[in-house]
């Protein structure tokens, strides 16, 4: 192993030491220093990065000597909660992983990797901008589009689609508006211009997200397996490319940013957040994708999070090797950055690129044919160090796994709280006029048409989007094959805040079903999860709860986990947000068309799969019909929500089914109204039989949110054997009417024509937020 | 016949146009790099919409000094049909080549949906097939659509009958509501006096497979494949 002598480490311009300055990761000013800094100092500054004494103490005794300035800057940074996920490892370790078509691991590289069959690959993964978006809605989002991009097409994928999962405070407030505008016009800048579709997602309101708005973005990519592609550094003597945009002092330490809680002065961290180039990451992205096809590339790795530590680091970790850089080869756009700058920017759209040696001019002819600026800043090693020089003079030198694989772990602790939501009972909760309770709740933002936001993404582009968003689950074709994909993402915050283990399992579970829907296998998910500080025992045993729940629920349907990412300090001023954790999924169809939720014909009977509870508990009629925010959650019996989504898959794969929609918020009569008004070109009325309703409150029948249901037609003269082979199946169904007329009708209780009810749903966002 | 694609940087199009034409309408597809100069052996030449040099400065601004430009204004001067979608229409106006200009949509949103649109002349080698006054479903995705000419222009596009598609009702109305972005008399797409440039916002290529919806993109290839 190599061991540099220490007397020829120097301080190459680090940081002003302003402690003040430090701590809001904004050290921009530069100033000689003659003198290496002496180690209480350097204690001081290590505290600044939140590295603790502790691990202070062990990095003292991994390198036998004091760290620079920047070997801490870099320590803070991947020691970080965004980039170590040393809270959340002990307990993401319940998720399964493994599967049968699983190629690459969660953890093992940028992305997971699941076999689809005739030689190609899904490559997917959620992130989350919460941070950046919160204190720059437009930049914030654009660069959360732009980095999971990123993750997808440095691995040789062709990015296919996109998703979003958005959560935001109550709509009404001037901020929430101002916020909800610049998140979609962020993520709609970087996806258009990029040329990838915005293909769906989900957006839901809750006051506990007033500070805090999520932002969980989603890629799904396609590779030919052969063209796989690393991130790892192998073979000592390859050069070491760095290709995109120059280095500046935007987005320093962002990292450390995203492992903060948000508060009063976080405006102030506005320089952290990034600025967006999606034309240069076309660019990035089709001389990547050349590249890999020419054969020149060893491995790629984004300059995300933590930036060129992160990339050099994981990189050579994962490849078992040592990298050396020159950073005086690196471009920028500003004068007189530091080392440490240099080393912690999170500049946007930048490549780390490992490229064979002898094979030089084949990579730099494809970086000329795209404009792309390229350095060779250094090279794979034989040692295991990271190496990084400034002109000759050693700027740090770090075993590269001992800021990887050797970060901090720790077991947080868990406390249950005290007194868990306060409860209501069923029969303190008046029911209310039916028919007005149905207006509020499809008014309501949470469930009201989306189509303000999706317009404005481009979904269509690649011609491969076959149901549009708003027409039921994102469905895409893969050309010159007979496969669709099928896409969701799904959470609710509510469920998990009342009961996390619960709540965690309705998340997978609605997420399976919403692909079942379409008549799609779930292959993989990806989570994000959004919770307040693990330093809270309260909040880290919600998110222990959690991911217990989406595991056992995950291992009984047998979805893998295929990657993922944790969001904690998710707080603001009011408190920590309410735990969120966001399940994408990926479905796989093949060789029929997907289902769509839309009701198809006059005549076709309506039946409704899976049994209907008693239960308000985390509905969304109890939060905007009676202002609650409490009650028990509805029971999920996760063999029952396997049974459901096995016989709705084989009787779809018979074609029998002619639309299938699942019941999430505002319960049945939301869901059977969007089947009425979904497809503009077919609007078709619905009524249900009074008689078919179940001995049970009506409102909990028509608005409940029990899990594990799914509201299907089918041909008239089909119903009865599609019934009766529900029963033998397992599965609980109940024959509630028919397709027909122009009305919603709901027995007596509730009559609306079809086009009232799609005018008070589609109006909404337009009345909130103008045209 | 042998279309010519040309590929800008930033073109996002360029790929579903080269599908269309090769998979569905079977004929033979050259793409066409920028920096290119040679346009000879091409029946027909498309700039395919997208984000060419990111629009940034302006839709269009930068995409028009690309060398292959040259070689596109001598092709379409020859009276060769040029054909540009979206972004490829806001290159064709930069360039000079269609009058008028692009501002940004009257929502200042981006848009991304299906639109009617009104087929006002089949005296187009891109409309031959289509009968004046039908109305047909392509869907638009542009920030900057909005069509904008003087009075003089619009006068002269109108006596010219150069207004190719405006923007209506599913009944073929022309109305304001049927506007969704703002464009003077709902123009939505133009050709110049000689008839051999087409410059629309609405997107084609994404309508011509009933997976996708609409067919009615189909009509345009088609009507050039039998000018």
């Amino acid at each position: 192993m190599e061991r540099s002598d220490i007397t020829h480490l120097r301080e190459l311009n680090p940081p002003k030491l302003n402690a003040k300055a430090i701590q809001r990761r904004r050290s921009t000013k530069a100033v000689t220093m003659t003198t290496a800094t002496p180690e209480r100092e350097i204690k001081e500054i290590a505290r600044h990065h939140g590295v603790t004494d502790e691990e202070y103490q062990k990095i003292v005794s991994r390198l036998g000597r004091v760290p620079t300035v920047t070997e801490i800057g870099m320590y803070g940074v991947m020691y970080s909660e965004h980039c170590s996920y040393k809270s959340s490892k002990p307990v993401l370790r319940l998720f399964p992983m493994e599967g049968a078509r699983v190629l690459v691991k969660a953890g093992e590289e940028n992305a997971g990797v699941v076999d689809i069959g005739d030689g190609l690959a899904v490559v997917f993964k959620i992130e989350s901008h919460n941070h950046p978006s919160a204190v720059e809605p437009f930049q914030g989002a654009a660069t959360g589009v732009g980095g999971i991009l990123r993750d997808i097409f440095t691995m040789g994928a062709r990015p296919v689609a996109l998703l979003n999962s958005l959560r935001f405070g109550d709509l009404s407030k001037p901020r929430v508006k101002q916020l909800l505008k610049g998140v979609v016009s962020g993520i709609a800048h970087y996806g258009n211009c990029i040329g990838v579709p915005t293909v769906g997602g989900e957006i839901a309101f809750d006051e506990s997200y007033e500070g805090n708005p999520l932002v969980n973005v989603v890629c799904v990519g396609v590779v030919k397996k052969k063209d796989l592609v690393k991130a790892r550094a192998k073979g000592a003597g390859n050069p070491v490319f760095y290709v995109g945009a120059a280095t500046g002092r935007d987005g320093l330490g962002g990292a450390s940013f995203a492992s903060r809680e948000l508060t009063e002065t976080s405006e102030e961290d506005r320089p952290a957040v990034q600025v967006a180039d999606p034309f240069l990451e076309k660019l990035l992205l089709e001389a990547c994708l050349e590249l890999i096809q020419s054969g020149a590339v060893v491995g790629i790795q984004d300059m995300g999070a933590a930036g060129l530590t992160c990339s050099t680091c994981e990189t050579a970790s994962r490849g078992g090797t040592g990298i050396e850089i020159d950073i005086a080869k690196v471009p920028r756009r500003e004068e007189g950055m530091t080392p440490y700058e240099v080393m912690l920017s999170e500049s946007q759209e930048r490549m780390l690129i490992i490229v064979q040696k002898g094979r030089e001019q084949v990579a730099e002819r494809i970086f000329r044919k795209w404009d792309l600026h390229a350095a060779r800043i250094g090279q794979v090693t034989r040692s295991t160090l990271l190496r990084v020089t400034e002109n000759g003079g050693l700027a740090a030198e770090i075993p590269a796994t001992s800021l990887t694989d050797e970060a901090p772990v720790y077991q947080r602790p868990a406390k249950k709280p005290a007194a868990s939501k306060e409860k209501i009972r069923l029969d303190e909760i008046p029911q209310t006029d039916l028919t007005e309770s149905f207006r509020t709740l499809l008014a309501s933002p949470t469930i009201a048409s989306k189509a303000w936001v999706y317009e404005q993404y481009d979904h269509m582009v690649q011609t491969n989007t076959v149901v549009l968003p708003g027409r039921g689950t994102s469905a895409i074709r893969l050309k010159g094959t007979k496969k669709f994909l099928a896409m969701t993402t799904d959470g609710n915050g509510t469920h998990v805040a009342l009961d996390p283990y619960r709540g965690g399992m309705m998340a997978v579970c609605e997420a399976a079903r919403n692909l079942v829907v379409a008549g799609a296998t779930p292959i993989g998910l990806s989570d994000c999860l959004n919770f307040g500080s693990p330093e809270d025992p309260e909040i880290f045993w919600q998110f222990k709860e959690c991911v217990r729940g989406m595991a056992e629920a995950c291992r009984i349907l047998s979805i893998p986990v295929t990657g993922g990412n944790v969001s904690f300090y998710n707080e603001s001023p009011k408190g920590a947000i309410d735990p969120t954790p966001i399940v994408a999924m990926v479905g796989l169809i093949e060789g029929f068309q997907p289902v769509t939720g839309d009701f198809k014909e006059e005549g076709d009977a309506v039946i409704l799969l899976g049994k209907t509870q008693e239960a308000l508990g985390g509905s969304e009629y109890l939060k905007v019909a009676h202002r609650h925010k409490i009650g028990s959650l509805p029971e999920i019996d996760l063999m029952q929500e396997k049974a459901l989504q096995r016989f709705l898959l084989s009787e779809i794969k018979e074609g029998r089914v002619k639309s299938a929609h699942d019941l999430s918020e505002g319960g049945l009569a939301v869901a059977a109204a969007e089947c009425t008004f979904m497809n503009p070109e077919r609007r078709i009325g619905v009524l249900f039989e009074e008689e078919a309703f179940p001995k049970m409150r009506t409102d909990c029948f028509l608005f409940g949110e029990s899990p594990s249901r799914i509201l299907v037609s089918v041909a008239e003269k089909a119903a009865d054997s599609f019934c009766q082979r529900a029963v033998r199946a397992g599965v609980f169904a109940v024959r509630l009417g028919r397709v027909g007329g122009d009305r919603i009708q709901f027995g007596k209780k509730i009559q609306l024509p079809v086009e009232e009810a799609e005018q008070i749903w589609k109006g909404s966002f337009h009345e909130l937020l103008g045209r | 016949m042998r279309f010519g694609v040309v590929v800008f940087p930033g073109s996002n199009c360029d790929e579903d146009c080269r599908h269309v034409l090769t998979d569905v309408m079977r004929q033979k597809v050259r793409m066409v790099w920028h920096k290119e100069r040679d346009l000879s052996g091409l029946d027909c030449v498309v700039l395919p919409g997208g984000f060419s040099y990111g629009d940034y400065l302006r839709s269009g601004a930068i995409a028009r000094f690309s060398p292959v430009m040259k070689e596109v204004i001598a092709y379409a001067k020859k009276g060769k049909p040029v054909i540009g979608i979206c972004n490829g229409f806001q290159i064709l106006l930069e360039a000079g080549l269609l009058p008028g200009a692009m501002l940004r949509n009257r929502t200042l949103h981006f848009i991304c949906r299906p639109v009617h649109l009104k087929a006002e002349t089949d005296q187009t080698p891109f409309t031959n097939r289509i009968r004046k006054g039908t109305v047909l479903t392509l869907p638009i995705a542009h920030n900057e659509g909005n069509y904008f000419a003087d009075p003089k222009t619009l006068e002269e596009l109108e006596e010219g009958e150069q207004v190719v598609f405006r923007y209506c009702d599913p009944k073929g109305h022309v109305t304001d509501e049927a506007n969704p972005n703002g464009s003077l008399r709902n123009i939505a797409g133009i050709c110049n006096p000689k008839r051999n440039i087409l410059g629309l916002m609405p997107h084609p290529e994404r309508a011509s497979e009933t997976a996708l919806g609409s067919e009615d993109g189909r009509k345009i290839f088609e009507s050039l494949m039998s000018a």
